[in-house]
């Protein structure tokens, strides 16, 4: 979009958010339905083969896995399990819920849970994220309502992957009817069943009264939730504004800033898993010697960049200023790091001593938050780094990280939601297509962190690595990152950090 | 006029076949169809496997041919994303962008026609100053804005309209009215032309002198005369609005194939994205052909040309 274009933009939410005075009540409370709207567009409700994060709030509300994680203490707790015990490091036993049942009436038992996670695992199956599955080596029957789980190796984020993506199917239903069957019409255990479902259009739910007491997860109390996707940011406001809907989220922090001075109308920041950070190619992936090649300019850069201030006026909400590079409260994720303070003199004197006293070109990538690119291309600027921004599509970028072609990246990472270090620091510094440090010494020590089970071990490891990547500058951690949740008065909502919103816990005030 | 109309027919499947090709190797250059497949988070395995599993490490002329011959067999495939067949989501999302460029069509003619007429008859007046700023408005202002600012008044100030979505009539008014707007200007401005010209000519001198009512004069000998480049133009207009209705879809969340097109090209839908653009394309083809013909037929000097 040219910039006079996002003038209009910006303008036109202007004037959008100074007329609109009346806010009418929510339309849905008076007939029990909790209107909620998205941009993305769902292709199908089948977990398994859909990457978007959507998807998962649907999942979470369709189905149930055997664990769950509380979002506020990240404790895991059984769900469709009843208990569950680690026989070795490479072995589970789940004892299952004799009072569950799947929409269709069918009553869920031990082949469920066997068929369901055996199907998955198998690589023919081809689900789409194979890093939530590919642990598994078999699940098997020991009676109706136990089960037990074998790994290939001991993996520290098995409860993780148990209590999230590893959703439970009923078997007869899917074995007859398959992905696309189930995609369009699924049928699970979970506190809402969908009535009706349009692909990437609408969604209908209704609560599924036969939930089982004593899940984790509470009784669903609204009646009705119906699912719009609006692609266009404004149109949701206007629907918002206008009663149509009473719930959105991802709402600029500009424009949730004047919604939430509106009668009628709540605006909730919550800080996300997501992180921004800044990528160097230490170890000349790329071939073509750059400056970043030296640890010294790196940590020039770092701080020659002013992330307080950055996170202040541009980012805003309640994200904040990172050093370490994974999610403060991960597993595993130290703080005690070393640090790299917005200190433009220490950055020249740096420059100066790489052999750069008078300053370096650099090619510069980025895809997202070009705002936020511009501000720390023009603190570069300040010390003598000239940073030429080329800002591509994420997926154009990612095939220049995974080829090696990029000397200094603007990118960020939101862990699957997963809250443990093997899900951020493991994913880029273990030797991977992503790996531009190449070390060997903190891949050894993520290796050991990831198959260790002794959480001192890991804890113990993943510092040693976060550590030296800290010292090497490998990376640049910038900050978190922080959505808006818009609703209205009438609802009850409460936002998690894992940026995953559970509709089935929303009831009206 | 047979070997005019072969020609122009070689001429529109020339094109079509282009813009087919076109866009395939532009999508290509665009970014890697896996990649976008997998997801942000995907990792590098997820990736290698989806490419081979849908066969995009092939060869691109092979993975063109391929499709070509089975689009002309009426398989587009299945959408890489929804995996379902295009032709089915292509039935689902015509009827709404249909109904949309026909109703624009109809208010551009509606608006354009008479104002244009009037400005023709007092040209230099304050009518067709008058006209000739809300053309300009119309050209200048972004699709966009002006449908936002439609919402802010009739959804929110005054709660007359709905501000998205496609169930009913109540629903279209809007779209229609800022599609429509965006083509009125052309209509208008080719119809005042046309009159201006026709109205200084002989034969309007003489049916004026001859005494004929002057209303009789304005419709029945001048406008039939103007009119025809108009309705070739009205056809063109048609083809563009089925194509360039993207952002007055997104706007209004009308779930037709302009936002389709638009959301599949983001996601390197690549099956889905050739349809839509072969189909529209073959639209817009085949309505330029037909406004050709129905020029050659009316002008026997164009079919020698």
């Amino acid at each position: 979009m040219s910039h006079a274009l996002r003038a209009a933009a910006a303008a036109a939410t202007a004037i959008l958010l100074s007329f609109a005075a009346p806010v009418p009540a929510s339309a849905g409370k008076a007939d029990d339905t909790l209107n909620i709207a998205w941009a993305g567009e769902l292709p199908t409700l089948d977990r398994y083969f859909n990457v978007l994060r959507e998807g998962e709030l649907v999942a979470r509300m369709v189905f149930d896995s055997l664990l769950t994680v509380d979002p506020q203490t990240f404790d895991y707790k059984p769900l469709l399990a009843s208990s569950y015990r680690f026989v070795d490091n490479r072995t589970i036993e789940f004892e299952l819920r004799r009072d569950v049942r799947f929409h269709d009436g069918e009553p869920f038992d031990a082949d469920d849970v066997v068929y369901t996670l055996n199907l998955m695992a198998d690589p023919a199956t081809r689900v789409l994220s194979r890093q939530n599955v590919d642990w598994i080596e078999k699940v098997e029957k020991i009676d109706t309502h136990m089960v037990r789980l074998t790994m290939k190796a001991p993996t520290p984020l098995a409860l993780e992957y148990l209590s999230g993506p590893l959703l439970i199917y009923p078997r007869d239903y899917y074995s007859k009817v398959g992905s696309q069957g189930m995609g369009l019409r699924p049928v699970g255990t979970g506190p809402y069943k969908v009535t009706a479902f349009d692909p990437g259009k609408r969604i209908v739910f209704e609560a599924n009264r036969a939930y089982f007491d004593g899940s984790p997860k509470g009784r669903p109390t609204i009646g009705r939730i119906v699912q719009r996707t609006i692609p266009d940011q404004n149109t949701q406001i206007a629907e918002l504004l206008s009663g149509g809907v009473d719930w959105i989220w991802n709402v600029p922090n500009d424009q949730a800033a004047k919604l939430a001075s509106m009668p009628n109308v709540v605006v909730q920041n919550a800080q996300t898993m997501r992180f921004g950070y800044l990528a160097f190619d230490a170890s000349n992936r790329t071939g073509h010697s750059s400056p970043v090649n030296d640890v010294r300019v790196r940590q020039a850069i770092a701080h020659s960049i002013d992330r307080k201030t950055i996170v202040k006026r541009l980012v805003r909400g309640a994200s904040e200023v990172i050093d370490a590079v994974c999610f403060p409260t991960q597993f595993g994720c130290v703080q005690d790091v070393a640090t790299y303070d917005y200190d433009p003199v220490k950055a020249k004197a740096l420059l100066a001593e790489a052999g750069y006293p008078n300053g370096l070109d650099i090619e510069f990538h980025a895809y997202r938050d070009r705002p936020v690119a511009e501000a720390m291309i023009g603190y570069m600027k300040a010390v003598g780094i000239n940073a030429k921004l080329t800002y591509l599509q994420y997926e154009a970028l990612r095939d220049k990280v995974y080829n090696g072609e990029t000397d200094f990246t603007f990118m960020s990472w939101g862990s699957y939601s997963i809250n443990d270090a093997a899900a951020s620091v493991s994913q880029f510094f273990k030797g991977s297509k992503d790996d531009y440090a190449r070390d060997p010494q903190v891949i050894g020590w993520l290796e050991g962190a990831d198959s260790a089970i002794d959480p001192a071990t890991r804890k113990d490891l993943y510092g040693k690595a976060l550590r030296r990547i800290a010292e090497q500058a490998y990376w640049q951690p910038l900050f978190t990152y922080n959505v808006n949740y818009v609703h209205s008065k009438d609802i009850a909502f409460t936002p998690t950090a894992d940026e995953i919103p559970r509709f089935y816990a929303v009831t009206w005030k | 006029m047979l070997a005019y109309s072969l020609k122009r027919l070689l001429l529109a499947v020339l094109v079509a076949v282009t813009v087919s090709v076109g866009s395939f190797a532009l999508l290509r250059a665009a970014g890697d169809p896996a990649v976008a497949m997998a997801g942000h988070s995907a990792t590098a395995s997820d990736i290698e496997f989806i490419r081979e599993t849908y066969g995009f490490n092939r060869p691109l002329p092979v993975q063109y041919a391929d499709w070509l011959v089975k689009a002309l067999q009426g398989d587009f495939g299945e959408s890489l994303y929804f995996r379902m067949p295009v032709s089915r989501m292509l039935a689902d999302k015509l009827p709404t962008t249909m109904t949309l460029g026909g109703l624009a069509l109809a208010f551009a003619l509606c608006v354009g026609l008479p104002l244009g007429i009037i400005a023709a008859i007092r040209p230099n007046s304050w009518i067709d100053r008058t006209a000739l700023l809300i053309s300009v408005t119309g050209q200048a202002m972004p699709t966009f804005w002006f449908a936002l600012v439609l919402v802010v008044l009739f959804s929110i100030t005054f709660p007359l309209l709905p501000p998205s979505g496609s169930g009913t009539w109540k629903h279209f008014v809007m779209p229609t009215v800022v599609l429509g707007y965006y083509a009125t200007p052309a209509i208008m401005r080719l119809t005042r032309a046309g009159m201006l010209e026709v109205l200084a000519s002989d034969y309007i001198r003489t049916a004026r002198a001859k005494g004929l009512h002057p209303a009789v004069v304005l419709l029945k000998h001048a406008l039939r005369n103007a009119v025809i480049p108009v309705v070739s133009l009205s056809a063109v207009q048609f083809g563009f609005m089925l194509g360039g209705s993207v952002v007055v879809e997104t706007v209004f969340a009308l779930h037709g194939t302009g936002q389709l097109a638009w959301e599949s090209i983001s996601r390197s839908d690549l099956p889905t994205v050739q349809a839509i653009v072969l189909v529209l394309s073959s639209f817009y083809v085949v309505l330029s052909l037909i406004a050709d013909l129905l020029n050659a037929w009316l002008d026997p000097r164009i079919r020698v040309a």
